[in-house]
């Protein structure tokens, strides 16, 4: 699957739930299909700067693609970088960094978040980008 | 006290702002530790002085001027009153509380604190009562020490008499209500034996003039410091109180004007207390209203809204702990304005955001009060705090909201 229909796949989750819980048990549910990081990521490391709860982003490359783990402790911040994971994983860098995320202003999550957690999303999406730059640059050497 | 004799009906129409809607709920306003709403008259009073007679104090012989100092000093005169200060001189218009025991902090500790004095707080202060005494000590070579607590969230008494228990310690900066755990401490007896020892006490009463009658002569401390937003006044504003004596010895906080009876490039003359310590143009209007905030209190009676507050959470403690895994960050015998819980392994940013989502509005994380967590070993708690226009229904919905959020997140 694209970038893009991955991302038209989970505005398409959330197009019939309209009551905010609704939403979140969602998001929630999303967050347990989160390919888990190992455990020996979980270090500052690895960790996302800018998150008031703790949040770990590990990336893989393979084959010219890159594979997300992550985790944290907060339940509504794993699905959040569960579905950023789940949008970008499996992509080359250049797909990655060329492409924008815009499902989460479709679902209607970015006018709704607290300034902290749209902080920290912005955190999450901003690692990943910073991973596939890093991984763009190593493969053009 | 129960629902019939506290018209509560009557009461909660004075805030216009707890008729608003969130998502489309009713709000549910339970972060009163953070700031509390304001009544009308305190809304009409700020209007009114914007648009009757600004004009900046203790300057202009023109009649707005005269208005607005006289205006200004009545509301001084109010807090003092409600305060029970021996004169109005001894209330100092502040920025709020930090300001007020960043003043005390660094005007005590450029006049007395040599190397090696110990200036001693609690483990459970706002970071506002930590961070300006670590400045001092460093700036001057002092050491600050800290009270420990128990489990429960109240005060090691037995810590405290050790602590206190030598001649390098010079002052005592403590809390009387925990903004975090809601811990009324024993605040009467510390002083006094403080005072054993001639040492000054400061007490932020920040969590504790808005919820139980205080009588700064009674209590007997040298500073006392709160700020207005939490008693229903404006932000911006608050106040230091200070003995007489104590204001005079205390060299200046920041220099301007106001704060002078005579400048030349040679030398300046300071002005009497309280000026002495109003650099500036001060928050004029937020004074006045804070003053008006003082007289919505009075009207109601300050035992009447600690009955009817001591009602809430005695009530609210008992249903929360009816949830499964519901952990209490504090349990003091002797409580007031705030209860910090967890529920689970629940993260309290997780809770807080599905419980914001039904328009129960409560504070999330460390509340500035990062050792106290350390402390507990926890990131940080779910706090409910109230304030005397908080009613039983609105309990029952939160007890409701943190099921319903613990269902979806557990």
């Amino acid at each position: 699957m694209t970038i893009e229909e991955q991302q038209q796949e989970i505005i398409e989750d959330f197009e019939f739930l309209t009551d905010w819980m609704d939403k979140y048990e969602m998001i929630i549910q999303l967050g347990k299909e989160l390919p888990l990081i190992d455990d020996q990521y979980k270090t500052d490391q690895y960790k996302i700067k800018g998150c008031q709860s703790q949040v770990w982003v590990y990336a893989d490359y393979k084959d010219g693609n890159i594979y997300f783990t992550a985790d944290s402790d907060a339940i509504i911040t794993k699905g959040l970088i569960s579905m950023i994971i789940k949008v970008y994983s499996g992509h080359t860098p250049d797909e990655i960094l060329n492409t924008d995320l815009y499902f989460i202003d479709k679902i209607g999550l970015h006018s709704h978040l607290s300034p902290t957690r749209s902080n920290g999303l912005a955190s999450m999406i901003k690692q990943i980008k910073e991973y596939a730059f890093a991984l763009q640059k190593l493969e053009q050497k | 006290m129960n629902g019939t004799d506290w018209d509560i009906e009557a009461i909660r129409k004075d805030f216009p702002i707890l008729d608003e809607k969130i998502y489309g709920k009713p709000l549910v306003y339970l972060d009163n530790a953070a700031t509390t709403q304001k009544p009308l008259s305190v809304l009409d009073k700020l209007e009114d002085y914007y648009r009757k007679y600004n004009s900046n104090v203790h300057r202009g012989v023109h009649l707005l001027s005269q208005e607005a100092t006289e205006a200004y000093e009545i509301a001084r005169r109010k807090i003092a009153h409600f305060i029970n200060a021996k004169s109005d001189k001894e209330v100092i218009f502040t920025k709020g509380t930090t300001d007020s025991i960043n003043l005390v902090a660094n005007c005590f500790g450029r006049r007395f604190l040599k190397e090696g004095d110990i200036v001693l707080i609690s483990a459970m202060e706002h970071h506002s009562n930590i961070v300006p005494w670590q400045i001092t000590c460093e700036e001057h070579g002092g050491e600050l020490k800290v009270i420990p607590i128990h489990e429960n969230g109240e005060l090691n008494m037995e810590a405290f008499d050790q602590l206190i228990d030598t001649p390098k310690l010079k002052f005592l900066s403590i809390t009387y209500v925990s903004n975090t755990l809601g811990t009324v401490n024993p605040i009467k007896e510390i002083i006094v034996k403080a005072h054993q020892r001639n040492i000054p006490v400061l007490v932020d009463v920040a969590q504790a003039v808005q919820h139980i009658p205080l009588d700064v002569q009674d209590l007997d401390a040298e500073f006392v410091a709160f700020s207005g937003h939490k008693m229903y006044g404006p932000t911006g504003v608050g106040c230091l109180y200070g003995k007489t004596e104590w204001l005079d010895k205390l060299p200046p906080y920041q220099g301007g004007g106001d704060m002078i009876k005579e400048v030349t490039f040679a030398k300046t003359e300071y002005n009497v207390i309280p000026f002495k310590f109003e650099a500036g143009t001060p928050d004029i209007s937020g004074a006045i209203v804070l003053g008006e905030a003082v007289d919505y209190m009075t009207k109601l009676g300050i035992e009447n809204i600690q009955k009817w507050e001591h009602y809430l959470i005695q009530y609210a403690v008992e249903q929360l702990r009816n949830i499964p895994n519901i952990r209490f960050i504090g349990e003091a015998k002797n409580r007031a304005g705030a209860i910090s819980f967890l529920v689970g392994k629940i993260h309290p940013f997780d809770l807080g955001e599905l419980l914001d989502k039904q328009g129960i509005a409560v504070r999330t994380g460390h509340h500035c009060t990062q050792p106290l967590m350390d402390i507990f070993s926890i990131a940080g708690t779910v706090r409910a705090s109230f304030a005397l226009y908080n009613t039983k229904a609105e309990i029952d919905k939160l007890i409701t909201g943190v099921e319903k959020a613990a269902s979806i997140l557990g």
